[in-house]
């Protein structure tokens, strides 16, 4: 067992777990944020993406104890209260979601792809989404909807 | 709508209602889901394709810590648990019954595919479950895998209850006039189209959590599910045996479906069964392999087709000889799939007067195969499809002018097609020419030649589809071999303050149903979309219902909405005409208020809701108080949505890369409720397609091992391979259901593939490719080029 803490959407948490806790089942499984997904077993799906220290990782991929001591971002925390975040706000009204399981991760792989790059082309956006596998939406709406945030986050 | 209130009613494209959950990460899928004191469930699975089990001695793991039970196929036979049962079962073409050997919920003496299920540990953690299971000896006697459909009839035999591994031997059509026909024709042309296997691979793993209450004698089963109320029916009377009402199965929100959540598996009886027996609630999740090797997959047919073709080009007759593999064991619509749902779409869009058409169905050591998104429909559409383009290469003609020569005219409906089928309505050319013109179809040719100086091939290709959706008429289906009805019910209730709940036996997993039924609602209505929630997905609320497969939630369950927003309002009427005094027959209804013809006296529908409630001055001796109404519908025919989708590639010979560059496509849905919905159904349906055409395939090898279990090396089509998709519509109004809609959810995914690989035949042609399997992958493209140049310079 191990005593791990970190910051969690701006909450400090502590927990004795497991040595071979994965950070998401630390996030899902001990911190109950179901928001984060779990969709494959080998890093692909992108379903779990959750922000480390401002970069997005795959939450499938760390181990809870790597992450001692980091500020991490769900899906939970990107809302400034009821205000939703940008990249939310553009996967609502662009329909850039339908089943909902690919979201979180998406929105999050979103955010930061956004974040860290400038005036960004479809074919940048659509290559850059490259780890986050969704089956419902063709991707045709969640080009559209990175690319409505963009313009709204000033990318 | 009330005048100046925002469109929300029928025809917006009205923002979704379900957003809110899922962009915030509040979405409530099954593994969100966990109850106190819960065992978690680990299935040990087969990793032979097919073998006698000679024993299983679970002493050691029974031993392991936080182990609570191990059960094998015999604990549950003991308790006279029954498996998996099949919903539709064709008429072999002898007039005999199909074979349905048993699918046991767990192996009894005999694996039969990889990911076939041996026993289960149940244990205080996953981890504990997991570790114990490895402590598990099994010990097995091979034998051989039979894994080729091709060749698995007479092949080792894998039930005994079957000695040839056919389950069906099913016809459609006349086979002499058929004959006749291809006898007489002026050219005769023929080719072998495969269709390949693939995985549905919803995002969202199946998942299971049961739990058995004691004291109600009562059990509640969490699951991943299209279909709820089937999975507490056939769970009840077919597997458990116990009284249907002591079920309660809830399928929260559910990640993607595409119809393997159709199917009722054996993980959640395992888990259901488990809970009474331990008194405690059990949960499974499956991950990615075990979805990849348990969950039913898809299409997986090799046709043999004949097409002939009279002196001016027009079909005369179509004889499809098909071998469908279904796999080790039968599942819900495996056989219906490959027969009602695939031989009676073999007219397409074209006016043929003689088809046959026979399918086998065959047992392979391989896992079920089973509905996928379009079922059926796709594979029909790909055959047929594929054999127009190719039809049209040999006679050298337009492939646009193939299909316009061969359409249905648009006075000839309803159309009886010659495989069952009578279509109510359809008009193909305009879908067509909008489509070409979409793309720029007519200069196709300075595109190529651009491409050419650039070294790159490029390639167009059509493709013009139709399918049979909004599943299903009962009584039709019923003569069919169909042992289910398939309508869809429906439950309106007005609170007394106004706000509406509506009970939905549909299912909605990613489809948007809280939106498109809430505007059906709200349109008929004249009240706001926010005052109407809509309830799905639980059999404790719901009277009952079919679920969401086949194209059939609008064209059924939103038909029964329809229906039972009528009754309300037919009621609002009598209570209405009481309070003002007024004959029912001068009742009008319009924008929320009902009105007597020629005065200025109006009640709203929220005073009448209230007034149903508060029954003071009530109509008594007419009606009961209260406004809640039920309605069951049972649709008259199938509907028949059609369309052309057009695909533009552009090919680099030196590396074998495809780019789809252009996409254009034109559906006919009959009316659309709301279009941003739909377009977002075709966008994901075509994406399917374009997986299935270029990237994907279950491949199992010649010992029945899948090679193709993980992400890693089943290829999904990201991002980057999709383009921007140019969609359009054409409308003919369905002629037998109230709101003129036909459904949207498979065409992408029926339409597409054909599209991609008649581009891609397109684009080689200058090289002399005329034909390409699927998935059309780099290296296959690649090889293609290599080999048809090396020919050439022979």
């Amino acid at each position: 067992m191990a005593l791990v803490k970190m910051t969690v959407n701006g909450q400090a948490v502590e927990h004795d777990v497991p040595d071979n806790t994965l950070l998401v089942s630390f996030i899902r499984e001990t911190l109950g944020l179901t928001g984060t997904h779990v969709g494959c077993d080998t890093s692909q799906c992108g379903a779990c993406v959750v922000h480390v220290n401002g970069q997005s990782v795959k939450a499938c991929t760390m181990l809870a104890a790597q992450a001692a001591g980091s500020e991490i971002t769900t899906i939970e925390g990107i809302a400034n209260g009821d205000e939703l975040h940008p990249m939310q706000k553009a996967f609502h009204e662009n329909h850039g979601l339908q089943c909902g399981y690919c979201t979180p991760g998406m929105v999050m792989s979103a955010i930061e792809l956004v974040e860290k790059n400038k005036g960004l082309t479809e074919q940048q956006i659509r290559e850059g989404l490259e780890g986050n596998i969704c089956r419902c939406t063709g991707y045709h709406n969640i080009v559209k909807s990175v690319q409505a945030a963009a313009q709204e986050m000033g990318g | 709508m009330p005048e100046g209130t925002i469109n929300q009613g029928i025809g917006a494209s009205v923002r979704r209602k379900e957003d809110k959950k899922f962009i915030t990460g509040k979405g409530r899928y099954t593994d969100d889901i966990n109850r106190n004191g819960q065992l978690y469930a680990y299935f040990i699975r087969s990793d032979v394709a097919h073998a006698n089990i000679k024993n299983i001695n679970v002493n050691a793991a029974a031993k392991c810590e936080g182990v609570v039970a191990i059960y094998t196929g015999e604990d549950i036979a003991a308790d006279g648990i029954g498996g998996p049962i099949c919903g539709w079962t064709p008429t072999n073409r002898d007039g005999s019954a199909p074979k349905e050997p048993p699918h046991p919920l767990l192996a009894v003496g005999k694996v039969r595919y990889v990911g076939d299920h041996i026993a289960v540990v149940i244990a205080e953690s996953l981890e504990a479950a997991q570790a114990a299971s490895e402590k598990i000896v099994i010990d097995l006697d091979n034998l051989p895998a039979v894994v080729d459909p091709a060749t698995a009839i007479g092949n080792t035999q894998i039930h005994d209850e079957m000695d040839d591994n056919v389950y069906f031997d099913w016809e459609l059509g006349d086979e002499a006039a058929t004959a006749d026909a291809l006898g007489g024709a002026d050219k005769v042309i023929e080719l072998t189209v495969t269709n390949n296997r693939v995985i549905p691979n919803a995002i969202e793993p199946r998942a299971a959590v049961a739990e058995y209450d004691e004291v109600e004698d009562r059990y509640t089963l969490y699951t991943s599910s299209q279909n709820p109320h089937l999975t507490r029916l056939v769970m009840a009377a077919f597997m458990m045996q116990i009284p249907e009402s002591k079920l309660h199965v809830v399928a929260p929100d559910v990640g993607g479906g595409f119809g393997s959540k159709i199917y009722i598996y054996p993980e959640e009886a395992v888990c259901t069964w488990a809970a009474k027996k331990l008194r405690k609630p059990v949960k499974w999740t499956a991950d990615r392999t075990q979805a990849f090797l348990g969950d039913a997959h898809g299409r997986d047919h090799v046709n043999k087709v004949k097409l002939g073709l009279d002196k001016n080009n027009k079909i005369v007759g179509l004889r499809v000889d098909t071998i469908a593999n279904l796999g080790a064991y039968l599942s819900a619509f495996s056989m219906v799939t490959p027969t009602y749902l695939h031989g009676t779409l073999l007219s397409g869009c074209y006016d043929i007067p003689a088809i046959y058409t026979n399918v086998k169905g065959v047992c392979t050591t391989t896992v079920n195969v089973d509905a996928y998104r379009g079922a059926g429909r796709p594979e029909a559409t790909y055959l047929l499809e594929r054999t127009m383009d190719y039809a049209a290469r040999q006679i050298g003609m337009d492939p646009a002018e193939f299909r316009r020569v061969n359409f249905i005219p648009k006075d000839a409906f309803p159309y009886q097609t010659a495989v069952a089928l009578q279509y109510d309505i359809g008009d193909y050319e305009p879908a067509l020419d909008k489509a070409m013109e979409m793309i720029d179809y007519p200069n196709f040719g300075s595109r190529r030649a651009e491409a050419a100086k650039r070294g790159k091939y490029r390639g167009i290709g059509l493709s013009s589809y139709i399918e049979a959706c909004g599943i299903a008429p009962s009584a039709v289906v019923g003569t069919l071999g169909a042992r289910v009805g398939l309508y869809e019910s429906a439950v309106v209730r007005v609170d007394p303050t106004g706000t509406i709940s509506v009970f939905t036996g549909a299912h909605s997993h990613g489809q948007g149903h809280d939106t498109t039924f809430a505007q059906i609602v709200a349109d008929k209505l004249g009240v706001p979309i926010d005052s109407i929630d809509i309830v799905h997905g639980d059999t404790d609320r719901i009277p009952f219902g079919m679920g969401t497969y086949g194209s059939r939630s609008l064209a059924v369950g939103g038909t029964a909405i329809s229906k039972a927003v009528d009754k309300v309002i037919e009621k609002g009427k009598i209570i209405a005409a009481h309070m003002m005094e007024a004959s029912k027959t001068d009742l009008e209804f319009k924008d929320g208020k009902f009105t007597v013809a020629g005065t200025d006296k109006e009640k709203s529908f929220g005073e009448i809701a209230l007034s149903a409630y508060v029954p003071h001055n009530f109509p008594h001796d007419q009606l009961e108080p209260g406004l809640e109404e039920t309605a069951f519908y049972d649709p008259l025919n199938f509907t028949y949505p059609a369309g052309t989708h057009i695909c533009e590639v552009e090919i680099d010979p030196a590396t074998g890369v495809v780019d789809i560059v252009d996409w254009a496509a034109c559906d006919d849905f009959g009316n659309l409720i709301n279009p941003m919905i739909v377009e977002g159904q075709v966008h994901g349906g075509i994406a399917q397609g374009v997986g299935q055409a270029l990237l994907e395939n279950a491949h199992y090898n010649e010992d029945g091992q899948l090679l193709t279990a993980s992400y890693m090396d089943y290829c999904m089509p990201r991002a980057d391979n999709l383009p921007s998709l140019k969609i359009d519509y054409t409308v003919t109004a369905c002629t037998h259901n109230d709101l003129g809609v036909k459904g949207c959810g498979e065409a992408g995914a029926i339409a597409s593939p054909p599209a991609v690989i008649n581009a891609i035949v397109d684009a080689l042609s200058v090289v002399g490719v005329t034909d390409m399997s699927m998935p059309a992958t780099t290296e296959k493209i690649w090889r293609a080029i290599n080999d048809a140049t090396a020919k050439a310079a022979e």
